[in-house]
């Protein structure tokens, strides 16, 4: 079932280094740089960094939201791309995509540390998934975010803890999300992604 | 959280400066060879520090961090005579994961507020140079050879608060010593910020980088010659870290 896979060019930051990683994994792909494009494609990449409000407000600047609220082909946000799928962000106070009712929030400083969460930390991938096959179920996945999405048992496909247990990566129907830099790392993130063109 | 190891590689015209002990390195010079070599050995990530002085640096900082970023999957930071937001932006847009600035960042303050508004502060990593003098730490300048009157624990402090995403301390009363890091100024700075901590300077052995982690809370330790010269092998420094039920990623 693997088909091309179109990356969404809202203008949400620098996508070299996942650009990169698809290369090596030998993953075809192209940008999604206008909303007529965007039927032609198998399946979606979300990237995003910066601001969740700024991201999604150039997300629908990009006329592209319905066609991503409408669509049944896989799709998989990284990062603040992943932020945008559930409803809210305490960044900004901001209204997101609302695919899954979920919210994201910023790591509290009662509980007194370093933010943004920066480095590798242990992601446990809960259930059998296609996202995290073939890695073992404790591997470790490189993080850099100050806002995190809350743990939620229907919606949470794997979990790490940074002072609170948290959505290290989700799935609401045929969307996905990783709140870890899959490009980033390592040989577990290349396997992420070659997981992700392949359902 | 994993304690992140981290070589730092000096780049010079496009090129590796310190030698290298690997086998099977075809070019010793080259930092893309070297880098990978690293990623595959378990580095968590890497510095590059550019030390060209030409006016051709700007290219080949740029050739560089995209050859980096085209094959390696690790994140990596990039640090060197970098003095103007567009600076930073074309290496962003290059690849780079973070930026480094130093000298920079004493003389303009302000440029630390002005990256951290433009790129968030998670790509700014501000290096701190620092050595004792008369009983008291003050940041150094051009690799410790020109003092300031920057008190470093109060200049990390206002590094921190004006948008800094992270520090590099490297101790130059420790560094090139082998002696060890230094580890009580380590723990002392880490326990007055809330970001990341990458302690440099003064490694030697492998005994050096458990003690920094179990002393310090630091998040990091970065070194060059001990792992350029194979002096330490990072897949056995971090099967003895974990030994120590320090969390590394292996």
């Amino acid at each position: 079932r693997s088909g091309a896979l179109g990356i969404i060019n809202y203008g949400a930051g620098n996508i070299f280094s996942l650009t990169a990683a698809l290369n090596r994994q030998g993953i075809p792909y192209a940008m999604i740089n206008s909303v007529d494009e965007f039927d032609k494609f198998e399946r979606y990449i979300i990237p995003g960094v910066g601001h969740a409000g700024a991201a999604m407000q150039k997300l629908e600047e990009s006329g592209m939201v319905a066609k991503i609220l409408n669509t049944k082909k896989p799709v998989l946000g990284i990062c603040v791309g992943m932020q945008l799928l559930t409803e809210f962000s305490e960044e900004g106070n901001s209204k997101l995509l609302g695919v899954a009712p979920v919210k994201t929030r910023l790591f509290s400083e009662n509980l007194k540390l370093k933010v943004p969460h920066t480095g590798w930390n242990k992601v446990s991938s809960t259930i059998d998934n296609e996202l995290f096959k073939g890695l073992d179920q404790e591997t470790h996945f490189y993080f850099v975010h100050s806002f995190f999405i809350e743990f939620n048992p229907n919606f949470t496909l794997a979990s790490a803890d940074y002072g609170i247990q948290f959505s290290a990566a989700l799935k609401k129907d045929n969307y996905y999300g990783v709140q870890f830099h899959p490009e980033k790392s390592g040989e577990a993130g290349e396997k992420i992604l070659k997981n992700f063109s392949l359902i | 959280m994993a304690k992140r190891i981290i070589p730092c590689l000096d780049v010079k015209d496009g090129r590796t400066v310190k030698g290298v002990n690997f086998v099977d390195l075809r070019d010793a010079g080259d930092p893309v060879e070297l880098a990978w070599q690293y990623s595959q050995q378990g580095a968590d990530e890497l510095v590059f520090l550019d030390i060209t002085a030409t006016h051709e640096r700007r290219k080949t900082m740029v050739e560089l961090v995209k050859a980096v970023a085209r094959q390696i999957n690790i994140p990596f930071t990039i640090g060197g005579g970098i003095n103007e937001i567009s600076d930073a932006d074309i290496l962003l847009n290059a690849g780079a994961d973070k930026i480094s600035i130093n000298s920079a960042a004493v003389r303009n303050p302000d440029f630390i507020d002005e990256l951290a508004a433009a790129f968030g502060k998670q790509f700014v990593v501000v290096a701190v140079d620092t050595k004792l003098v008369e009983g008291t730490n003050l940041v150094h300048l051009n690799g410790g050879r020109i003092a300031t009157e920057f008190e470093t624990e109060k200049w990390i402090k206002e590094a921190e608060e004006r948008g800094a995403g992270e520090i590099l301390l490297t101790s130059m009363d420790h560094d090139g010593t082998k002696a060890g890091f230094d580890n009580s100024l380590l723990k002392k700075i880490n326990d007055t910020i809330s970001i990341p901590l990458i302690a440099s300077g003064g490694a030697g052995n492998v005994q050096h980088f458990i003690d920094v982690f179990e002393k310090t809370n630091v998040d990091a330790a970065l070194a060059a010659s001990v792992f350029h010269y194979g002096e330490i092998l990072i897949p056995s420094l971090k099967e003895e870290l974990r030994k120590h039920n320090i969390e590394v990623r292996l």
